[in-house]
């Protein structure tokens, strides 16, 4: 594809991302912070972030795909292991899990 | 998970001050975020010289769209030869989540009454990272203080995010496939830990109903999983969450009159 039409879709890619953040603060700047519809919304987002990390993990698209679920699950067991022994440091959960996670696949093949 | 000792933690002493605020967002962004970022976007580098972008691009890319769900639909469908329109609209729905994730988050920022360009800007700046991190963290912030937080970690990872982007594009370092797998891996699962922390019965409720409903969304309707994700978990864990005793009389009591 020619450079000129590639610049064209990154731009449009910014701009119609920005379109969703634009809404946002139209939404914002009208609503009011302790109210129903703010904390709705909020408990929106939470399922959608939830969900789209509960989806990286557990469905992925990625060459994740190609580790078995027991082993990703064991991986995010420990991580969470991890972080709880260390008194909630998220280094100590990150490195846990991403470390077993390699070292799983590396002895398991 | 159980970690109400979280709230109960003393909430006399925010954290307050310029220069403290600005270490702290530095530590914690340095800490993880910004690196498991650069690794991140250095995978998306190498896939958009894959695509045919050039290195400006790809930066200009993690810069503007700033969300790497519809980089990576912007990426997969250039390479596939699709149509502008198709891209686009794919990359837009990728990263439709902006908006519950900007509506929830500009109140927690204390700025009433930021003008309309700054808001736009703070919007801008927005990602999934300083979302997370700062619904995380601003219990323990001052109000005065939060926007300083925030602009200074979401810049910190934002930076790390262009110029991860620019290396994978240059370099091509292979890694062994374990470690790859491992850094992908990583993404996630700070998110996970990050929001483990997140005070609120509603919102957990969502966010475990948010991880029950993925499923089937994302097998019957692909393409909208997440907006029906955050719809339906989000709506009764919202109901769920503030309202527990009148659902239950609604179910209980079907004469109504009981107020």
């Amino acid at each position: 594809m020619q450079l000129d039409s590639l610049w064209v879709i990154v731009l449009a890619c910014g701009a119609a991302t920005f379109v969703w953040r634009a809404l946002g603060v139209l939404v914002a700047r009208r609503i009011d912070a302790n109210g129903a519809f703010f904390r709705w919304i909020t408990c929106v987002s939470y399922a959608m972030v939830a969900g789209l990390i509960f989806r990286m993990i557990m469905l992925p698209e990625s060459d994740l795909a190609g580790v078995s679920l027991p082993v990703r699950s064991a991986a995010v067991a420990i991580a969470f292991g991890a972080y709880f022994l260390f008194k909630r440091r998220l280094v100590a959960g990150v490195l846990a899990g991403g470390l077993s996670l390699s070292a799983l696949v590396a002895w398991l093949g | 998970m159980a970690q109400d000792e979280i709230h109960v933690q003393d909430t006399t002493e925010l954290l307050a001050g310029n220069a403290a605020v600005m270490r702290k967002a530095l530590v914690d962004a340095l800490s993880l975020p910004a690196f498991i970022l650069f690794f991140t976007m250095m995978g998306f580098g190498s896939l958009a010289r894959s695509a045919g972008f050039d290195a400006e691009m790809a930066a200009v890319a993690s810069l503007l769209i700033w969300g790497l769900p519809g980089q990576l639909a912007m990426v997969e469908l250039t390479r596939t030869g699709q149509g502008l329109v198709a891209i686009v609209f794919a990359c837009s729905l990728a990263n439709a989540r902006f908006l519950p994730m900007v509506v929830s988050f500009m109140p927690t920022l204390s700025r009433e009454r930021a003008s309309m360009p700054r808001m736009l800007l703070d919007a801008q700046l927005l990602s999934i990272n300083s979302w997370a991190m700062c619904m995380r963290e601003f219990p323990q912030v001052a109000g005065a203080f939060r926007h300083r937080y925030y602009v200074t970690f979401a810049c910190s990872i934002l930076l790390a995010a262009v110029t991860g982007t620019l290396l994978g594009y240059h370099s091509a370092v292979l890694l062994p496939a374990a470690l790859v797998l491992g850094l992908i891996f990583v993404s996630p699962l700070f998110f996970a830990l990050v929001l483990s922390a997140v005070p609120g019965r509603a919102e957990r409720i969502s966010m475990l109903l948010g991880c029950a409903t993925i499923p089937l969304a994302h097998h019957f309707w692909p393409a909208v999983d997440l907006l029906i994700t955050g719809l339906v978990g989000g709506s009764l864990g919202f109901a769920l969450g503030n309202f527990p005793g009148k659902l239950l009389d609604r179910f209980s009591n079907k004469q109504g009159g009981a107020r």
